[in-house]
Formats: C-alpha cells, structure tokens, sequence
C-alpha cells in the first residue's frame, strides 16, 4: 500500500518536472508509473526487500495499551511489542527510528496484515491454532505469556471469579475474550451478561460507568487499563486466571525469510538476556573472547548473513532496544507504572518459561 | 384534427433493437453487448484474483464457518439463542437486533420529526423557535457523538441495581436497563386475543359503514358506544370466561442483578433515542418543505370554508405534501437505518457488532462476512426503498383521482 502511494506520488512528481515536454514522453511516464504501483502486488513474497527498499518498517500495533504498545503526548511509541517492531527496524535498517507504527483495532489487525498495509504484527495477538492456520500469517515466537483475568470494583466485595454469578460483563469485542468468558461461565454453571464494544477505551469506561460489575481481558490488559481508570485504587484484579494467552508478533504465510527474522529477533533478544549481553555492556562484551559470546555477537561466524542480515545484528538489536530482561522492566516490569511481576515471563532457568532456541 | 392512420405494430426484432440500441440500432447495440462482455469479464477478474490469492496465503475461505459453532454470548437476542449456536444463528439474532432498532428508530424519528415541522410551522413565536433550535442543534452534530451522549450521559445519571428506582415495586430503573415484569402466557390468552380480533374487525366494519352514510347520504350516525362495546366489551366477557390472560412475573433482585422480569437494555435505549432525533431533525425539514411547498391559497381556502387551522393541514395541506415529502423521506429511512450500525461503540449487539465484529476475528473470513452483511444493508435498504414506492405511489393515485 504504502510503495504504491509512493509510486503515485512519484508519478505526480514526474508530471510536474515534465510539463512543457511533448505530451507523448508525459503519458508514457505515467504509463510506467502506473506500471510500477501495478506490480506492488506480487511483491509481497519479498518483505525484506519491500522493507530496504522503502526505508522504513510498516508495524501494527494498537491503538494504546501501556506497557505494550502505546502512544505519549509527543506522539513517541512506547512498550514491548513498540520494542520488538523497534529491533527488527535495527537488524534491518540499522536504524530503530525508522518505524511506522500503525495503530489498529482488535478486529483489523489481521486484515491490515493481510492486505500488505504492514509487515508485522506486534500487537498483543494470543496464538491459537485457528488464526496461525486460517488468517494467512504465521505466529513467531511469544513476546509476552499472558492469560485472562477480571477487574472487578473493590465495593462489591468480591474475591473470586466464581463469585460473579449472575454479573455483568464489559469486554472489547473482537479478541478470544469473548469465547473464554463464555467457556468459563458455562463451565462453572454461573449466568451472565456480556456487552461487546469495539475499542478497549469504551469497554472500561462503560466499565467505569456502573454499566458492568466486571471488566474482562488478558491480565496484563487489565493491570494497565486500571492505570486510565480514575480511581485505580477502587478496582481489585481477582486471582483467577482462566485462559491461556501466549501474545506474539505475526508475519503473513509465504515469506520464510521474513518469518526467520521477524522469528530470531525475539530469540536473540531473549538470548541476550540469558548471556547477560545487556545494553550498556555490550560493547565490552564485543571484546569477551568466549566462543558463544563471538558466534553471537558476530565478530566469529556469518550466522547474521545467514539470516539476509548483517553479522552484527544481535549487537544492533541490543544497542537499540536492550535485551528481553530489560525491555521486560522498562516497559511493564518494576520500572514502570505498571509494576507486573517477572513471574511466567522470567527465564527458563530462572523460575519462568521464556525459553529461546539458542544461536549456534 | 385529422386521424392518422394506425401503424401497424413493430416486429419482434425491431422492437429489440430499438429497446436495446435507442436511437443508434445496432451499433449501439453492439457496443452495449460489448459493455456488458467488459464488466462480466472485471468481475470474473475480481473473483479469480480474489480466491487465488486466498489460495496461495492459505486463508480460509467459502461459507462452510456458518455451521461451526460460535461460542460467544450476545447480550439482546431476539429469538433464543446461547453460546453453542451456529453462526448462522449469530447472524439471524445480529439482523433481527438491526431491524428491531431501525424499526422502533424510523417511527420515532417520524413522529418526532412531524411534530418538530409543525411547531416551525406554527404562528406561535415560542413553539417555531423551539423548532428552529431543535433543527440547528440536531442535524448539526454528527450522530455518533449524539449515541455517545445519550448513552454516557444516561448511564451516568441512573443508580446501580442495588439502589434502583422502583416504580410501584414493579419496573425498576438502573444503570442494567429498564426492568419490567415479564408477561407469562396464561390459558385464558388465546380466547382474549380472538375476542379482541374480532373486536377490531367488526369495528373497522362499524367505520366503513358510518363513512359511507356520512360521504353519500350527508347522515352522521352515532357508533362510539358500538365501538367500545367491541373492543372493550368483548375482551371483557372473554376475561369473565376463561380467566386472566397474562401473568405479570415481578423482578427480584438477586446478587448483582435483578432475576425474573424483562429488561431494555441502555444501548438499545441510547442507540434508539440517538438515531430517531437526529434523523427527525432532517425529517422536519423535509416535512416543512413538503408544507411550504403547497400553495398557500390552499391554507386560505381551507380557513373560508370554515375549517380549523388543524383541520386544513391534517384534510388539504398535509395529503398534497406527502407527494413531496415521500421521496426525500425514504431517503432519511435509509440513512438511519444504516447509521445503526455504529451501535458497535456502545456495545449494541448489531449486526455490524456481532457478526462483521466478532465472527469476523473468531473465523477470520471476512470477505464471505463482509459481503454477506452488505448484502443484508442492500436488502434492507432497498426493501425499505420498495414499501415506500408504494406508498408514494398510492398518494399518487388518490390525488390524482
């Protein structure tokens, strides 16, 4: 989408330089202009190209849920899956600035990825088999292990989900929140009422309003939503949680180079994270003479150019975002407002199950 | 005048080729076949690229999902419907939901709208200004503010269920809606709804009768205690006979929310009284141009004839209107109907929330989803378009009677 606006504007440039010329070399311009926005289409086996070629990464994310993906006051993108689109910018373009982000509603996503309007997916999608095989788009890896949870006010003296029997329940429409909920409530043999809206901001302020007694989405979801609620301190997230949610970056179905990257900057991340390669020391790391250490951080091997990189890659993805550990903090972790705990997203040698396939 | 000998009719095929080429015969019937073989070859185009592409990303596609499973609970549901039903039945409880709200939205807004142009008809200064300001105000903010509104602003002001306003302790008003006792069927209901039929039927037997002594003989006839005795009467005797026909189940409240009883929900509320007084505010102003477009000389007949004021514009003024009126007004029908389907942002469950919402994400067909629900909006759009043809075309003929 975005190289055939280029082309159009490409075009018009070529209109305005060549006003004046003999009207046959103008329309053949515009012949091969037109000619160029044509064969976008095929393109779309060759991100990586796409990508080099247009100088910037096309990256959806949504449309504000701190700590993952959310925009600030200066219209900065920040969060883990902001974080992820940042790394791929740098392995790719050397550059993590370069970076579109656009935001998308929980039932767009997977068209925008669909049509081509972006080149990945970050944002808070929940793996599940039917979108990795009958969306077009693959999962790469889990930024993020999560599982859904209920915000409920501190009044209503609640203190478990099972407790909600006859409740009313908010909740965005469009994600795999819905189907749980009602798995769950029929489960437990409790009624309910769900109303659906179509963006997170009208769930929680119907929430806020008295409109529901509950609000329903992945915990992480709920942690920051509380954030935005007047009086964070009123609500109490309840301990159940009642669904597995693994969030993950997505790619489209038939570009395997593009998967692979997209795939291996998450692990490389994680990787790092296990070598101890952290964002100020990794330049005195580049010096360290251990063999992993060399094959990782390319100054021994090609793993890099293997990929369609370049051999320092894991160094720039480091330098722009830091590793797994420290995106983890800054974003949702005890550095921010947020305040979640490690817990399931720690390392797997660390009491977690964050666990990357390892470079060699 | 001289009379032209009749000619003799056209044969078949130049009949075809004059309804076909008009003016220009064959070549331009040649061109028009050659049109038509161009756009059925861009559609064929459209759906092969379409269903490749599909292929070769591996997206789901056909309309084999409509028989799975849906899985997910709707808050408004018109027939019975719970979380193990197909998608077709999702699809059916989303449409029926639209229609229930475009219904109750286009009388209202018809209503209101007739109201709203007769005050800025009227000669009272008060009553026109008031008209003038609703008009300016209405059309003049766009409408998904005005559900947003009506919405947030009418959830905010009610209580939660727990310190309900209780009408007479049997509806109840909360921030859940409108609580009302549930009628329960009782066996004296079938014998009430005959008796109440025939009621009517011998009434509208009774009018027709009084209308045509008082059209062609000049006799007025005096049916009223005949007609109350129908409609009143005679469900009266049914109820002496066999009982009550309704039971009234009263709502309870029950931990959260009140159990028993029947319920409106806010965002049928908010979404309803949104839609009607937006779409009335143009409805007034096409139903003041439909007025002003009758010659004042008929206001003027109408008051030396001795007619009230009411009489001229409900007898003269108003039926010559409608034929001015008729075609705009559909136009707003439509409009409104499909302004509905922003009832996704306050959590209406439309047939854009549920089906081309959630079904989308939970399938991930769109394309089959998309269409099918344009489809719908088609179908409603132009069986609404349909009904008021007649209806136009029947205000037609009577004036032209």
């Amino acid at each position: 989408m975005a190289r055939e606006r280029e082309a159009i504007t490409k075009q018009n440039v070529q209109w305005t330089t060549l006003k004046g010329l003999p009207m046959k070399r103008v329309s053949l311009a515009v012949l091969l202009a037109a000619a160029a926005a044509l064969s976008v289409q095929s393109a779309s086996a060759q991100t990586l190209k796409t990508v080099k070629d247009r100088g910037q990464l096309s990256c959806g994310v949504s449309q504000g849920l701190p700590g993952f993906s959310s925009p600030d006051d200066k219209g900065n993108w920040t969060g883990i899956d902001v974080d992820v689109c940042r790394a791929i910018a740098a392995v790719v373009l050397d550059d993590p600035t370069k970076v579109k982000f656009v935001p998308l509603s929980a039932k767009d996503r997977f068209t925008a990825l669909q049509s081509g309007e972006i080149d990945v997916l970050s944002r808070n999608t929940t793996w599940t088999v039917s979108r990795d095989t009958s969306l077009g788009a693959n999962f790469t890896g889990v930024t993020y292990y999560d599982g859904q949870g209920f915000m409920v006010k501190k009044s209503l003296k609640v203190n478990s989900a099972l407790e909600l029997n006859s409740a009313s329940v908010c909740v965005q429409t469009g994600t795999t929140t819905e189907q749980n909920l009602a798995d769950f409530f029929k489960g437990n043999n409790m009624k309910y009422e769900v109303i659906a809206f179509g963006s997170i901001d009208e769930a929680v302020k119907a929430y806020e309003s008295g409109r529901c007694d509950v609000f329903t989405d992945d915990a992480s979801g709920l942690y920051a939503s509380r954030l935005k609620l007047a009086n964070p301190a009123d609500h109490i997230v309840l301990p159940e949680i009642i669904s597995k949610e693994p969030l993950g970056p997505m790619v489209r179905h038939g570009d395997d180079q593009w998967f692979d990257i997209v795939k291996w900057t998450l692990f490389a991340m994680i990787n790092a994270e296990e070598l101890g390669i952290t964002q100020k020391n990794v330049d005195t790391m580049l010096k360290s003479d251990k063999p992993e250490m060399k094959r990782v951080l390319g100054t021994d091997g090609n793993l890099g150019e293997q990929l369609g990189l370049t051999k320092d890659w894991v160094v720039r993805i480091v330098k722009a975002v830091g590793n797994y550990g420290e995106n983890f903090e800054r974003n949702v972790g005890a550095g921010s407002p947020l305040g979640i705990a490690r817990g399931v997203n720690n390392l797997w040698n660390k009491g977690g199950i964050q666990y990357a396939p390892p470079i060699r | 005048m001289s009379i032209a000998p009749r000619k003799p009719p056209l044969q078949f095929a130049l009949r075809l080729k004059r309804a076909l080429g008009g003016k220009t015969g064959w070549n331009g019937l040649a061109a028009q076949i050659g049109f038509a073989a161009v756009l059925a070859w861009i559609a064929y185009e459209i759906v092969a690229n379409a269903r490749t592409n599909l292929e070769t990303q591996h997206i789901a596609s056909g309309f084999g999902f409509l028989n799975y499973n849906a899985g997910f609970d709707v808050n408004q549901s018109l027939i019975a419907y719970n979380n193990s039903d197909t998608y077709w039945r999702v699809f059916f409880v989303g449409l029926l939901n639209t229609i229930l709200v475009s219904v109750i939205g286009i009388v209202f807004a018809t209503v209101i709208g007739f109201v709203v142009a007769l005050c800025r008809l009227s000669p009272n200064w008060l009553l026109s200004r008031i008209g003038g300001i609703y008009v300016e105000i209405v059309r003049n903010l766009p409408v998904l503010f005005q559900i947003l509104f009506w919405y947030l602003a009418v959830l905010a002001a009610l209580p939660a269920p727990r310190q309900s306003i209780s009408i007479f302790g049997a509806f109840f008003l909360n921030n859940r809606g409108l609580i009302v006792p549930q009628p329960v069927s009782e066996p004296g209901l079938y014998p009430f709804l005959a008796a109440l039929a025939v009621g009517i039927f011998v009434a509208l037997g009774l009018r027709h009768h009084a209308r045509r002594a008082l059209f062609q003989r000049g006799q007025v006839i005096r049916i009223w205690p005949y007609l109350l005795g129908c409609l009143v009467g005679l469900p009266l005797v049914s109820m002496l006979i066999f009982g009550w026909p309704l039971k009234f189940e009263l709502p309870q409240l029950k931990g959260f929310n009140f159990a028993g009883g029947a319920r409106v929900i806010p965002e049928f509320v908010a979404l309803t009284v949104a839609l009607s007084t937006y779409t009335a505010a143009f409805i007034a102003e096409i139903v003041r141009a439909g007025v002003m477009s009758v010659h004042k000389g008929q206001m003027e007949a109408g008051s030396s004839l001795g007619l009230s004021r009411a009489a001229t514009l409900r007898l003269i003024v108003v039926p010559q209107a409608m034929r001015v009126i008729v075609p705009p007004l559909t136009s707003q029908y439509l409009n409104l109907t499909k302004n509905s389907s922003l009832a996704v942002a306050i959590g209406y469950p439309d047939l854009v929330s549920v089906f081309a919402g959630t079904a989308v994400s939970q399938t991930g067909q769109a394309i089959e989803i998309i269409a099918m629900t344009m489809g719908v909006y088609l179908l409603l759009s132009l069986t609404t378009s349909a009904l008021m043809s007649v209806y136009g075309w029947r205000i037609n003929r009577s004036m032209a009677a």
